[in-house]
């Protein structure tokens, strides 16, 4: 596989680091020239994959979380977020629609936005070792004349 | 996030503006509690002109003012949402039970 750019990013799981982190792939993401609409899309799947790893895997402590973005052949923007926290004991229960263990502040809707916000999602977990959530989205070329 | 507020005539505004992720989103569902609370209003608008950014966090938001609101017998809408926060509501279904003013297409 090409890897053309990358960027590794760790921080800890303080909710205040969720708008660095979206606003970091953002930012890395621009290169390939996205639109408003990708832009949004990839922001919002970052913010929900973060803010569970803080919510979720995480809960009563502090861990940490690593985030990779690459850019690979034909323009897809690949992202990965791992944490070495509870894991997810029932993958496929956490990512039906509305299903939440976070009570009222949480809509239980983050898996959902992930998936239709791009154009893969992979979710890798193992009770009390961890989780990797690998989302990957291609960014179009936009058209000429534009 | 900040959130403002105007009241009229039983309708209450509420200016949402900054991003609302799950950093922001107790501060802002307690600030709207609040609002909600005193305002005994029965008409409660949710004004996103001001929102840059909004993820999951803001449905169960939206969420937890539409419940207050019923409790008083009131109703709760949405407008002028971005683009982006658009597409969260769109993707989580939440306009068959909040609905959404229509008049979009802003960035």
């Amino acid at each position: 596989m090409n890897v053309s750019n990358y960027i590794k990013l760790e921080f800890p799981s303080k909710s205040v680091n969720e708008g660095y982190a979206r606003s970091a792939v953002a930012a890395f993401a621009a290169q390939l020239d996205p639109t408003m609409e990708e832009l949004g899309d990839i922001r919002t799947a970052v913010s929900e994959a973060v803010t569970n790893a803080i919510v979720h895997a995480y809960p009563d402590s502090i861990g940490t979380i690593w985030l990779k973005a690459r850019i690979l052949e034909g323009r897809v923007l690949e992202i990965t977020i791992r944490d070495k926290g509870q894991g997810i004991p029932d993958i496929k229960q956490a990512m039906q629609p509305l299903y939440t263990t976070g009570g009222e502040e949480r809509s239980g809707m983050g898996f959902t936005i992930m998936e239709s916000f791009t154009d893969k999602l992979r979710v890798r977990s193992a009770p009390g070792k961890g989780t990797t959530v690998t989302m990957a989205r291609r960014i179009r070329v936009r058209n000429a004349g534009r | 996030m900040n959130i403002a507020s105007a009241y009229e005539n039983g309708k209450l505004t509420l200016y949402l503006q900054g991003e609302l992720d799950h950093h922001s989103a107790r501060t802002a569902m307690r600030a709207i509690e609040q609002e909600l609370e005193q305002s005994l209003a029965r008409e409660c608008v949710l004004d996103m002109s001001g929102l840059s950014f909004m993820d999951s966090s803001g449905i169960a938001l939206i969420l937890k003012a539409h419940k207050l609101t019923a409790a008083q017998g009131g109703k709760v809408w949405i407008e002028h949402p971005s683009r982006q926060a658009l597409r969260v509501m769109e993707t989580s279904g939440i306009e068959r039970i909040v609905p959404i003013a229509q008049e979009t297409g802003k960035e």
